[in-house]
């Protein structure tokens, strides 16, 4: 018998919290792929701050840190600069990282901080019950934008992957979904790419992945997976925006 | 060693960097940025790293990613900086990461001013930050007991795996006096085996972390915590006090505000009173029980500060009602004159006030 799927080492063996449905789960398991896979995970060190996967601590088979909301890149950076020689990440959340820890996300992409992100982008804060992110679409139900969110009140919605493929320390941006076999498989591509920018020292890498949230968009998970595809992905296109060649 | 001549947020610079701290993560405020600007040009020499952050709530998130890293590490800032690092401050005690956190306070609220002042002994001593948790807060004098501190207070951090403080002022950061960097007496400091420096396929992954989602965890989390405190406050107050014992009237007062008092106090002396002093050398623990000492007739404490009255507090604790307790500060960067101190002293003694 030939196995042709396992659960990664790059996990750890426990259920997690994550709701039926909700994609963070398969983000997980590629983060973990990769790091097993690029042979890092036994010098890989871990930041997740709060924000659903703020258990990712007990997820991801490596060493963590837990942090404050939005600061994973700042906390990451301390990490990487005492341990310049391990691989450091940082996976957050679109109200972790577009909106409290806008800061802290521009400055380690602008000093070209040798840290790979994972940007879980879902449109809506997940953990504290569906309000409004800077990531929800115009007229996305959420409930702090109980009629849809509106353009003329609090602006679009902001494109994270364009604004820090503008940075030079940016070396590595790419935006992907994981909706079908097919993007989950580019994901993880992408993934790999991000974390061997870093391994190479070359820079900063992100990679943002459109993701579902079901229980705070008020669908079932196939239907996520279609809003996604209907809705999100014509406002957030997926591709790659920034390779180091084409940094230079 | 010899002695050097040195400006006070230099000497805290060296001071560190003697200790092993090879890590300062910062943003310029003054009365401070000599200290980062001295961490910029020395630390590269020994091997260390100098980063100036995008903002204080940045520069004290590295200091958590580079102390649960497991290195010494430290910050420095003045008081509305401070403000900001209060939530990273937090997250430190609550993951119990050691490093050392410079306080060289200005005067406020808000942005206030540039002048020296002690405004930020309640935010050192009660919190500051979100949560039951307690700072190690150093208030030296002078700038040699300054170097001291913080070459101890790096290992009394690693000791009880908490951030420790040094509250100055701007007086002592802008100050130049003769020091020696001397070796603190050693202590045993546990292994650092719970830091992420990657499993290297050898252990189980180390955590660095303060949530604790179920409320028992919480609860035996802060028990731990608490013991712990019990612990510093039984092993690690420091105190000076002078006279207390036959005096008709003790000064209270710390850092800078105590050298002060101590003018005041010898020219009163001069004219025959009797006036002893209590200087609080660590701020939390405070030293309560030297209070006890204090001669039973003593007329009254008097408690002198660069604020509104924030210390005086502790006093009133210390003292628990056996006696008068008076205050005499000034504000907003101003400071008190031996001489305000004197008249203070002599309507204590004349029963005036
Ligand atoms: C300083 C601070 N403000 C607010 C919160 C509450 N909070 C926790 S998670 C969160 C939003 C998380 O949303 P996102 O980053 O999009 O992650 P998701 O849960 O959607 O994966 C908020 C506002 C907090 N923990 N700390
Ligand atoms: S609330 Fe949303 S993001 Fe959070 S676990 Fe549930 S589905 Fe996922
Ligand atoms: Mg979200």
């Amino acid at each position: 018998m030939t196995i042709v799927f396992e659960r990664t080492r790059g996990l750890t063996d426990v259920e997690t919290h994550y709701c039926p449905g909700c994609t963070h789960g398969i983000i997980h398991r590629l983060v973990g792929e990769a790091m097993v896979e690029l042979g890092v995970l036994e010098k890989a060190i871990g930041v997740a701050p709060v924000g659903c996967s703020v258990f990712a601590y007990n997820y991801f088979n490596c060493d963590m840190h837990e942090a404050a909301h939005g600061r994973a890149p700042a906390v990451a950076t301390g990490i990487k600069r005492v341990h310049p020689d391990k691989f450091v990440f940082t996976y957050q959340g679109d109200g972790d990282l577009a909106s409290i820890g806008m800061a802290e996300i521009v400055h380690a992409a602008h000093r070209g901080e040798r840290i790979s992100t994972i940007f879980v982008n879902n449109a809506i804060y997940g953990m504290t019950g569906g309000q409004m992110a800077p990531t929800t679409l115009v007229g996305q139900k959420a409930t702090t934008a109980p009629g849809g969110r509106s353009e003329e009140h609090c602006g679009r919605p902001i494109r994270i992957s364009e604004m820090l493929a503008t940075i030079h320390g940016a070396k590595f941006v790419e935006r992907v979904a994981v909706n079908t076999p097919a993007n989950i498989r580019k994901a993880k591509k992408a993934i790999i790419e991000c974390f061997k920018v870093q391994l190479e020292g070359k820079g900063f890498g992100i990679v943002e992945v459109l993701s579902t949230c079901p229980t705070n968009w008020g669908m079932t998970a196939p239907e996520a997976m279609k809003w996604l595809e209907d809705n999100m992905i014509p406002y957030y296109p997926l591709g790659n925006l920034k390779r180091p060649e084409e940094a230079e | 060693m010899a002695k050097v001549l040195m400006k006070g947020n230099e000497a805290i610079g060296a001071a560190a960097i003697q200790a092993g701290c090879r890590y300062f993560f910062g943003y310029p405020i003054t009365p401070q940025s000599e200290l980062p600007e001295y961490m910029a040009r020395e630390l590269p020499k020994v091997g260390g790293v100098f980063l100036q952050a995008e903002s204080e709530i940045a520069a004290i998130n590295m200091v958590y990613g580079a102390a649960g890293a497991g290195a010494r590490v430290m910050t420095s800032s003045s008081s509305p900086g401070i403000s900001l690092k209060q939530e990273g401050i937090s997250y430190l005690a609550g993951a119990e990461l050691p490093c050392l956190i410079v306080n060289i306070m200005r005067g406020g609220p808000g942005l206030g001013s540039i002048q020296p002042s002690q405004t930020d002994y309640f935010q050192a001593t009660r919190g500051g930050g979100n949560g039951d948790y307690r700072l190690v807060v150093y208030a030296p004098a002078n700038i040699q007991e300054m170097v001291d501190l913080i070459i101890e207070g790096f290992d009394v951090a690693d000791q009880y795996r908490n951030p420790v403080m040094i509250l100055g002022d701007g007086m002592i950061g802008q100050m130049m006096e003769p020091v020696e960097f001397k070796t603190p007496k050693k202590r045993e400091l546990p292994e650092k085996d719970w830091a992420t420096t990657g499993t290297g396929g050898k252990r189980k992954p180390n955590i660095i972390n303060s949530l604790y989602i179920a409320p028992e965890d919480l609860e035996a989390h802060n028990i731990r915590l608490q013991a712990k405190y019990q612990k510093i406050r039984e092993k690690e107050v420091k105190v000076e006090s002078y006279k207390i014992e036959d005096a008709d009237v003790v000064i209270s007062a710390y850092g800078t505000t105590s050298r002060i008092a101590k003018t005041a106090i010898a020219k009163l002396e001069k004219e025959g009173y009797k006036v002893g002093l209590i200087r609080p050398i660590t701020l939390w623990p405070y030293p309560y029980d030297e209070f006890k000492k204090i001669n039973p007739n003593c007329k009254g404490i008097l408690t002198v500060e660069m604020n509104a009255g924030q210390m005086v507090d502790d006093v009133k604790i210390a003292v628990e009602g056996k006696f008068p307790v008076h205050f005499y500060g000034r504000m907003g960067g101003m400071v008190p004159t031996p001489e305000a101190i004197i008249e203070k002293v002599k309507k204590i003694c004349g029963g005036e006030i």
